[in-house]
């Protein structure tokens, strides 16, 4: 009787056909697309912005999109292109940055108490019970309450809204893998506590923990933009999409394009992540291996 | 031969809401080094968990552990890590045994790290030595566990088990989850590693033509305790607990003239939470007594026609 191989499903894909496989759809590929052009945008912000983001008076007021102004410009006559690619510096580097807080966070917290169990598994989940209680907006807006406005401390507050739920993942995926012969082979060989959750349970968990930050990063934008609409993330004049929307709102209906684009931008960034997201925990997954 | 491991009355209880389950309840025995005690026992019996406990993989509630001298069952976690150098295990899932991130060759250099025992070099011409000793290829150690068919995965366990040079292996069924025609390889490599090696073996199975193999010794184990013990040709030749002679006559025979009657037990092994009084066995038993149900009878030496036996029955 051959068991079939349970641990064979998070089979070790090499990084190239990983990538290969994650491809494989469709809609990957346009959200890679999307995400390439995103990412190409904010890293050469400086060299392909026609103007300076916060340059005011480059040209009228509210003027509609034109050949020299792609997206139009804002109620300081600054350009709204040059500002997007601006905008999706600081978006993107504050959502990967977010989601990094969250999945460290959250990895270790929730691998350490699931691992270590007995009491401390108890009063950890009770701590993220009460942490999950709270809508992840609203504890990310009394966290920047504490800390006070700006980009850095709305990733923080995002950033720390997001671990209960990572955390909450991962200890349960740490328990299924506890409760697995290697882990107590480890501990009949002698491995230390640390030794056994850095080499045998992290790397197990490797891949829930990339999916799960695959999946939040589109999140983690929306949330971070969220509060600098609210005026409590990225300051003004610093070009953020979510302050633009927010700056923008007032007049939409005479100049739309203050408001269509970041929110454009903003959509695009979101969809390609969530398109990318989506099919990588897709092919990541152990009972959808064997699906394309 | 020098006594390796003396276990008295040694007690394993889990707490489950509601109840305490007796996993082990009072198990005594001993290992003479290089020796090898086969236990036996339906699924459920404790055989397993008396394997880990004897490992301190489960602490025991009760009982003493002694190995080489020494009583293992209070010493500290840092004091119980160098012990482990001298006591490894091999699990009855060769999927489940081995992470399956790590390649073979981390696998079994895993316990020399651990240990801090030679270099880089000396560890890794280690390895090659331990994966040609039990039959894989060296350039196995590059590659990983799910590569791998059970019975290669399940050699893997044994020398990632075998690389401390260890005095005693403890085999929780090694063989039940692999192919039957594997399951002769890997016991004739662990007989064949048991000689060259001079280990002592804890082997715990279901199996009887397993155990039969490989033991010198046999304990059977009903509901937690020991009910006989003895060499396994006096088991074969002659079991007197009523509960091996069952166990005995399941097991099938290639002549038809030797067959033994059938000794078919009804109903099935009580609750480990919920042990029947006195002799545990009573319930299944075509022999029992009132006595039995009221008395439990004791493991010791008890005369048996033409000499005595180590078995816990009123019958003798």
């Amino acid at each position: 009787m051959t068991t079939a191989a349970p641990a064979a499903a998070t089979t070790i894909l090499p990084p190239r056909r990983l990538i290969a496989r994650t491809l494989g759809a469709p809609g990957a590929v346009a959200g890679s697309i999307i995400l390439a052009v995103l990412v190409f945008g904010a890293i050469f912000a400086p060299l392909l912005s026609p103007f300076d983001p916060n340059a005011t008076r480059v040209c009228p007021r509210l003027a509609a999109p034109s050949f020299t102004h792609f997206f139009g410009c804002d109620l300081f006559g600054r350009d709204i292109f040059s500002r997007i690619l601006y905008g999706a510096r600081l978006s993107l580097a504050v959502g990967l940055l977010t989601v990094a807080i969250s999945l460290v966070a959250g990895t270790i917290f929730g691998m350490v108490i699931a691992f270590l169990g007995g009491r401390v598994d108890r009063i950890g989940v009770r701590l993220l019970d009460v942490m999950l209680g709270f809508p992840a907006i609203v504890l990310a807006i009394l966290i920047v309450a504490v800390l006070g406005v700006g980009a850095f401390n709305a990733a923080l507050a995002v950033g720390i809204s997001g671990i209960p739920r990572i955390a909450r993942v991962i200890r349960s995926a740490t328990l299924t893998l506890v409760g697995r012969e290697f882990v107590e082979s480890a501990r009949a060989v002698g491995a230390s506590q640390t030794r056994i959750l850095r080499r045998h349970l992290l790397p197990n968990l490797l891949p829930i923990v990339i999916v799960l930050g695959s999946l939040d990063l589109g999140g983690a934008i929306l949330s971070t933009a969220t509060l600098s609409f609210l005026g409590l993330g990225a300051q003004p004049p610093t070009s953020e999409w979510g302050a633009m929307l927010s700056a923008g709102r007032e007049f939409m209906r005479y100049a739309p394009w203050t408001m269509i684009f970041p929110g454009l931008a903003l959509f695009l960034a979101v969809m390609s992540v969530n398109l990318v997201g989506d099919r990588l925990s897709h092919v990541l997954d152990p009972r959808a291996s064997g699906h394309g | 031969m020098a006594t390796l491991l003396e276990v008295v009355d040694l007690a394993t209880y889990y707490a489950t809401p509601g109840a305490t389950i007796r996993a082990v309840d009072g198990v005594s025995f001993t290992l003479a080094e290089g020796e090898v005690l086969g236990i036996v026992g339906e699924s459920g019996c404790g055989k397993s968990t008396l394997g880990r406990t004897v490992l301190r993989l489960v602490e025991p509630t009760g009982g003493s552990i002694r190995f080489l001298g020494e009583d293992i069952t209070k010493l500290d976690r840092r004091a119980m890590v160098r012990r482990r150098r001298n006591m490894q295990v091999v699990f009855q899932d060769p999927f489940g045994s081995l992470n399956p991130r790590h390649r073979v060759g981390e696998i079994v250099v895993e316990p020399l790290e651990v240990h801090g025992i030679g270099d880089a070099r000396s560890r890794a011409a280690r390895v090659s030595e331990l994966l040609v000793l039990v039959g894989l290829p060296p350039d196995a150690a590059g590659r990983y566990p799910h590569e791998f068919s059970g019975g290669q995965r399940q050699r893997i366990a044994i020398a990632r088990a075998l690389v401390l040079e260890p005095k005693l292996l403890i085999a929780d069924e090694p063989v039940s989850a692999l192919d039957v025609s594997i399951q002769s390889q890997i016991i004739n490599l662990l007989a064949e590693l048991r000689v060259r090696l001079g280990l002592a073996m804890l082997f715990i199975s279901h199996d009887l033509s397993v155990i039969r193999h490989v033991s010198d010794r046999i304990a059977v184990m009903y509901l937690g305790r020991i009910v006989e013990i003895a060499s396994t040709a006096e088991i074969f030749d002659r079991p007197t607990h009523p509960y091996t002679q069952a166990l005995l006559s399941a097991v099938p025979h290639t002549d038809p003239a030797r067959r033994r009657e059938r000794i078919l037990l009804s109903g099935e092994m009580p609750d480990p939470a919920k042990p029947p009084s006195g002799c545990a066995f009573h319930t299944r038993c075509r022999h029992a007594m009132p006595r039995c149900s009221n008395e439990r009878p004791a493991l010791a030496q008890r005369p048996i026609e033409g000499g005595s036996r180590e078995v816990a029955c009123y019958l003798y």
